[in-house]
């Protein structure tokens, strides 16, 4: 009996390993050629690090490249980071309440409001991008980082999760603490608020890579070299033509890229499984 | 101090009237039963004494004063739901001591408050649990003490126990009595359990489609209900109504058997159609002044009682709750006594008693 489970066990393994290999090949490889000079990779790849791991990222981090204008990789990771953070905060902030209105609330036309976020979802920022490049120009928040942030914030995308979730909050609830005397804020901070702290940490990560992935709109709205996000660096060190590109430290910056949506994500998946086992009901 | 005054209260969604305006003057520590079938608008009256609801027309009065315009928080109320409405990510603790914190009471008057209520509901154990982690009972006695901390002038119960098995549900009924009778707070109780309400009441409502058929203590709506339905609707099982003519002392029922009536209940108009009503508890084998045959078609043998299920000449069912000796077997012919004061004459067309 034991020995027919072990033997049906093999093969879910087999598959697991195999498409952990597959997935992680390319992340080794790049960590691989991080640890190498510029020379040992074009003449061609071993598989074993080498030994200038340390010297690589020590001067991706701090000194930059010629092609990002001497910006080092630290300050695009910071400026990503802000952005991010602030795009993931903004987005939530801005969902939670306009969801809450729309659930909780009875106003003329609540619907045509909902639906008019809700069209929102269809119009990406590719799509409007010219006339939002437009007003934040007018408005003069071009290269900086209100102009490269709020553009993105307002969106529907976390309206409408939101608005599902607080659906199934029971409306006997809701005139519990009415009759507690709790008033609109004080119901959302403290009951809405800790009732959706799953979904609170499950949309942060997903906003927070969203963010953190923008290339198109940072590439418009910034020019000075100050406000390089990770991003957009990671692409000008790659030399177009003639120019020349380091390719151990471009692996290097690459790898750093990953770090921080890898980070939030380990930390937020503990938060969320904790919520799914205290799942509340 | 905590009574509550109904003045020819009204509720309407757009053009559909779903409570045609209901009266009523609870006393200060009474406990009212509304009761009824779904759709009522039992709980549609509930909720505008709790503020949930607006009050189309008429007036709401606790404590002397109108609330109709005063937002649920200052109706000096408590209610508990039927499922309880615990906050689900709070302790016992702090679902108890949510209402006091908002009103900004001193951190040890709330504590005191919490423990006095925890005491007398006997979970002080359970405080620093989650709603999740308790039993539906268990939850139930949480809903209430939320609502005892407040030490409100009325208490709205709302199905409170709908969602308990049968057992429990008797456990907690006279829990609710006592702890009711105890605390002397005003309370109005939603129910369409008529057990419950009968075993609970001081006075009963009794609704139907949006209209209180009849308001009183459950005896009385036991021994002269007002209406058909009323009639009906308590007592298990219910109440045979059987169509009949009403002549100078007596009704004849459509089968034939005539029934005379007590002396000062004749003289209801001849020919009249009318509805009788006999409480089956009401029958007993053998002749009386009032007779009716019926042939047997089933008898349920309880032990205590025998549910006599028969048919009529006529066709009609009648059902008689005899002492558990008596043995009937299916197709024999019976005959079942009334005593005359015990006959119930309603008004065919009206459904009103007579």
């Amino acid at each position: 009996m034991e020995r027919r489970r072990a033997a049906q066990d093999l093969l879910p393994h087999l598959i697991l390993w195999g498409g952990i290999a597959i997935v992680a090949f390319p992340i080794y490889m790049t960590f691989v050629a991080s640890s190498l000079t510029q020379e040992d990779i074009l003449a061609g790849m071993p598989l074993l690090p080498g030994p200038h791991l340390v010297a690589n990222y020590r001067e991706a981090l701090f000194r930059g490249v010629v092609a990002t204008s001497g910006i080092s990789v630290l300050r695009m990771l910071w400026n990503s980071l802000v952005m991010a953070l602030i795009i993931a905060v903004g987005k939530i902030f801005i969902s939670l309440l306009s969801a809450y209105a729309v659930v909780f609330f009875r106003f003329p036309l609540r619907m045509t409001v909902f639906w008019m976020i809700f069209v929102t979802l269809m119009l990406p920022v590719e799509v409007r991008i010219v006339p939002t490049y437009q007003v934040v120009a007018e408005l003069g928040m071009i290269d900086s980082m209100a102009g490269l942030t709020i553009p993105l914030i307002a969106s529907a995308t976390a309206t409408l999760l939101f608005r599902q979730f607080f659906l199934t909050i029971p409306d006997e609830l809701v005139e519990a603490a009415k009759i507690d005397g709790a008033g609109p804020l004080r119901f959302l901070v403290d009951t809405v608020v800790p009732l959706s702290r799953t979904n609170l940490a499950a949309l942060f990560v997903i906003l927070f890579i969203y963010g953190w992935n923008q290339f198109l709109w940072p590439l418009l709205i910034t020019n000075s070299p100050k406000m390089t996000t990770i991003v957009i660096g990671l692409t000008q060190m790659i030399g177009l033509g003639e120019g020349r590109t380091d390719w151990d430290i471009v692996m290097a910056t690459t790898l750093l890229a990953m770090l921080p949506p890898a980070l939030i994500v380990l930390l937020m998946q503990r938060w969320f499984v904790k919520g799914l086992v205290e799942s509340e009901k | 101090m905590g009574e509550v005054t109904l003045r020819a209260v009204r509720k309407s969604y757009g053009a559909t009237e779903v409570v045609h305006g209901v009266s009523c003057d609870i006393a200060d520590g009474e406990l009212v039963v509304i009761v009824g079938p779904s759709g009522c608008g039992k709980s549609t009256l509930l909720r505008m004494v709790a503020g949930l609801e607006e009050i189309t027309a008429g007036e709401i009065l606790i404590g002397g004063k109108v609330v109709n315009a005063v937002e649920p928080k200052d109706r000096d109320i408590a209610m508990v739901f039927q499922n309880y409405a615990l906050y689900p990510h709070m302790t016992v603790r702090d679902n108890m001591a949510y209402g006091l914190k908002i009103r900004r009471l001193a951190r040890a008057e709330v504590e005191a408050r919490v423990r006095r209520a925890a005491g007398i509901l006997q979970i002080e154990a359970l405080l620093d649990r989650k709603p999740r982690q308790l039993s539906g009972g268990q939850r139930q006695r949480v809903a209430m003490g939320r609502a005892i901390v407040r030490d409100p002038q009325v208490f709205l119960f709302d199905e409170p126990l709908s969602n308990l098995d049968a057992q429990l549900r008797v456990q907690m009924r006279v829990e609710i009595r006592r702890l009711q009778q105890s605390l002397g707070t005003t309370s109005i109780y939603v129910t369409h359990d008529q057990v419950e309400a009968m075993t609970l009441a001081d006075r009963l409502i009794v609704m139907r489609g949006g209209v209180a058929e009849q308001i009183g203590p459950p005896l009385l709506l036991y021994e002269r209900p007002a209406t058909v339905f009323v009639a009906a609707f308590i007592g298990s099982p219910a109440m045979n109504l059987l169509p009949a003519v009403a002549s100078e002392d007596a009704v004849v029922l459509a089968g034939g058997a005539r029934l005379p009536l007590p002396a000062d209940r004749a003289g209801l108009a001849a020919d009249r159609p009318v509805t009788l009503g006999i409480r089956p508890e009401h029958l007993v084998a053998g002749d009386g002044p009032a007779t009716i045959e019926v042939r047997v078609e089933l008898a349920e043998m309880l032990g205590a009682d025998t549910i006599l299920h028969g048919r009529l000449g006529d066709g009609s069912l009648l059902q008689a709750r005899l002492p558990g000796a008596e043995r009937a077997q299916p197709g024999e012919r019976m005959r079942l006594a009334v005593d005359p004061r015990q006959l119930h004459v309603f008004d065919r067309e009206s459904g009103k008693r007579i």
